[in-house]
């Protein structure tokens, strides 16, 4: 058993402390209030950074380079944990200007996989090529469902050598950014047979410039406004036939592809927890230098007759935001390791989501008229909270994969 | 690098306490509970587990692994099977844990040895006072030092087996404030032991006020200077238990919901219910993760004020949340004693009370 970070962890942990502080607060206002501009001088900022160090920040690409490096016994893999820190880190600073990075994002992480060796060559190997950034997204939602996936009413129509897309998504994030403002892709999921149900949805990578792809409309949101959440709208889109995601086997033995893109939900889900822990961080911190700056100390061990509310509401705070971390990191150990870890990428999600909102509401509470306004960020950290209780699975939906988990039912005997 | 989870032997430790837990004691535990009695062959049984002498290094008679985290799961695996009864059996670390931690070597080589015999010996610790504004960290429990002598004023309550533990571990808070722990033999003048006590749970657990009248001991008998590392220990393994119970009531809980019908389906399939009982298992992972950093932390350099007391806190409620919703989910059969959840919940609501009675 082992609480420590490794010497990589930490060394990541610094680096990107200094880009939170340094690229991210200054500007965080300025983006959060101008929603829709671009942050142009971060992504460039990032993008140079991100060719430099290609697993910095993104879920999608393949990080070996830390893991196998150097001389000596084989290290352990802890690409998932590191990616953890690391994005709690970045979240600290700006949970949307970390979404707002540059990289191969979901998008990319449904090709790693699930994508054809041709197509993780096409669309992943030179995503880092080139002085311009560029983004890579996943559509899945559509306007009438959410959490019900298997309701996709996109279609996919075959025609020659190529599929025809028609219908809708939406929340899609970096959807603008893929699609409009670089040479990037997403990956939407299309049914080719509705009456089918799950076995006929397929995923479909959509490229840049594809006829008959338009952004309809950029979301204005409650918090990471400076994330673009884009609704998408195909009207006989035309992609080449090879660009459906994933092996011939995959296609015909139907759900494998579906479970395929499901299972990198185990990898994303902590990641998401750890983006959310990040934000709940950022909060408790500001409190208690806020409370240090008035000379009033957290002590831990004060009787229940000496303890103030004050420090009663920051120990629970703290207490709350650790449990979040340790589940989290839990689930990120056991994907390092290869082991199944569904049931604890849910508990970790869910509860981070609900912490992390649960925390960020006290932080502003405790700090009254600091907390409200906008002179200080804690305002907009609660704003840019509550979407991770809602996106990557709601709370709701994680705890009823844990539920079914735990009690060994199928979807059919529980939902 | 962050690696959360139990090595090869403690891993055996856990399956095989657990098994002992569910096997043995947990089939006595309503009884000893009624009968305010822990049956005296269950202890001789756990004895022969070697879970004691495990805890003690090999030159004392041991064979010893006595860290935190090893004893967090030896904790977890005996609550879960009763807390009464856990307590009980394990008892004599109540004595040991403060003479390895902190006493000389005289004193570990003249009592660890009496540990590591082919019986049980109970052993004692007085912590708590009876007030309802007891804490460790303003203790009214008392220690002057006067001549060659510690002299020990005060009252304690909840003192498990004070009646026959050879030694009773007494902390009090000496001249300078600092909190000591003192090693007061059985018979020692001014040490008056009262009548057993009537709680709310952990009926079975023979527990005693204690009075210390200007009770004379040795200056010898002090343990170390400060005990306060000794009572995060305690926390954390009292935390432990406090997992091992909340496991207890979940299990059961999921086993009567997948069986019990209502409204045409099995109340588990209901999201009223599962979503309680997923929020059930999350707390008691989450508790579980906590303490384990806590008793990890311990382990280092005796660091850990924070991790115990975020612990130690994040445990009991949580324990007292899991505990309540055990009895919920089995609605009126919930309320009666033929089912152990109630049982559960009167024994989890000490858990953010006992500051350290489980000294483990």
């Amino acid at each position: 058993m082992d609480f420590t970070l490794s010497e990589a962890a930490l060394m990541r942990r610094q680096m990107l402390r200094m880009v939170a502080e340094q690229l991210m607060r200054p500007i965080s206002r300025q983006f959060d209030e101008e929603e829709h501009t671009e942050p142009h001088d971060f992504f460039n900022a990032m993008w140079m950074a991100s060719k430099s160090n290609k697993d910095a920040t993104s879920i999608g690409a393949d990080s070996k380079s830390d893991d196998e490096k150097g001389s000596g016994p084989k290290q352990p893999r802890e690409s998932t944990l590191l990616a953890a820190v690391q994005i709690e880190e970045l979240s600290w600073g700006d949970a949307g200007l970390y979404l707002s990075v540059p990289n191969p994002g979901l998008g990319g992480a449904a090709v790693n996989a699930v994508g054809t060796t041709e197509q993780k060559e096409r669309f992943l190997k030179h995503f880092y090529d080139g002085e311009k950034p560029r983004w890579a997204a996943m559509a899945i939602t559509e306007p009438h469902f959410g959490s019900d996936s298997k309701q996709v009413a996109t279609t996919a129509r075959r025609d020659g050598d190529e599929w025809v897309l028609n219908g809708t998504k939406i929340f899609c994030t970096s959807g603008y950014r893929a699609l409009e403002l670089s040479d990037g892709f997403i990956v939407a999921w299309a049914t080719l047979d509705k009456s089918k149900g799950r076995p006929a949805i397929k995923s479909f990578i959509v490229p840049s410039g594809t006829p008959g792809v338009k952004v309809t409309k950029l979301e204005d949101k409650m918090g990471i406004r400076a994330s673009d959440t884009a609704e998408i709208t195909f009207e006989d889109a035309r992609i080449p036939a090879d660009n459906i995601l994933g092996t011939e086997e995959i296609l015909e033995t139907g759900r494998a592809g579906f479970k395929g893109v499901m299972a990198t939900f185990d990898a994303t889900r902590p990641i998401v927890a750890a983006s959310a822990i990040g934000v709940g961080r950022a909060a408790l911190d500001f409190v208690k230098e806020t409370l240090a700056g008035s000379g009033i100390e957290i002590r831990y061990e004060a009787s229940p007759e000496e303890m103030t509310v004050l420090e009663h509401d920051v120990l629970q705070m703290e207490a709350q935001l650790q449990a979040a971390r340790l589940l989290t990191w839990r689930a990120c150990n056991m994907m390092d390791r290869g082991e199944r870890n569904s049931r604890e990428a849910s508990m970790a999600k869910s509860k981070a989501g609900l912490a992390v909102t649960r925390v960020t509401q006290k932080a502003v509470e405790i700090l009254g008229p600091m907390g409200y306004s906008r002179k200080h960020l804690l305002e907009k950290w609660m704003r840019d909270a509550k979407i991770n209780d809602i996106f990557e699975g709601t709370q709701q939906i994680n705890l009823l994969i844990v539920a079914r988990s735990i009690l060994g039912y199928t979807s059919k005997e529980l939902n | 690098m962050i690696d959360i989870r139990l090595d090869e032997d403690q891993q055996l430790i856990l399956e095989t306490v657990t098994a002992f837990a569910r096997e043995k004691i947990r089939p006595a535990a309503r009884e000893a509970d009624e009968s305010s009695t822990v049956p005296a062959e269950l202890i001789a049984q756990a004895w022969e587990l070697g879970l004691i002498q495990a805890s003690i290094p090999e030159e004392f008679g041991g064979h010893g692994r006595s860290d935190s985290v090893t004893g967090t799961v030896v904790a977890e695996a005996m609550a879960d099977g009763d807390l009464a009864i856990a307590l009980h059996a394990l008892s004599p670390r109540l004595v040991i844990d403060p003479v390895l931690h902190l006493g000389s070597q005289e004193q570990k080589r003249e009592i660890l040895p009496r540990y590591c015999g082919d019986k049980f010996v109970p052993g004692s610790a007085a912590v708590m006072e009876p007030r309802w504004n007891f804490s460790v960290t303003s203790l009214a429990t008392t220690a002057r030092k006067q001549g060659t002598e510690w002299v020990l004023d005060g009252q304690k309550s909840y003192v498990p087996n004070a009646a026959e533990s050879p030694w009773i571990v007494v902390y009090a808070r000496d001249e300078a404030g600092v909190v000591g722990a003192f090693l007061v033999a059985h018979g020692t003048p001014g040490l008056e032991i009262g009548e057993r006590e009537k709680n709310m749970g952990t009926r079975a657990l023979e527990t005693y006020e204690i009075t210390l009248k200007d009770c004379r001991i040795p200056l010898s008998a002090r343990l170390g200077a400060d005990a306060m590392t000794m009572l995060r220990r305690a926390r954390v393994a009292q935390s432990a238990m406090a997992v091992g119970v909340a496991k207890a009531s979940l299990e059961y809980a999921i086993g009567y919901a997948k069986e019990r019908d209502a409204f045409g389906k099995k109340i588990a399939q209901k999201q009223a219910i599962a979503f309680m009982l997923a929020e059930m298992a999350i707390e008691v992972d989450a508790s579980r993760l906590l303490n384990w950093e806590a008793a990890w932390t311990l382990d280092q350099n005796d660091a850990g004020v924070r991790e115990v007391a975020l612990a130690h806190r994040y445990a009991s409620e949580a324990a007292m949340m899991v505990t309540d919703n055990g009895i919920q989910v089995l609605g009126g059969h919930g309320f009666i004693r033929d089912h152990p959840v109630e049982l559960w919940a009167r024994n989890a609501r000490g858990f953010a009370i006992f500051e350290g009675i489980a000294s483990l």
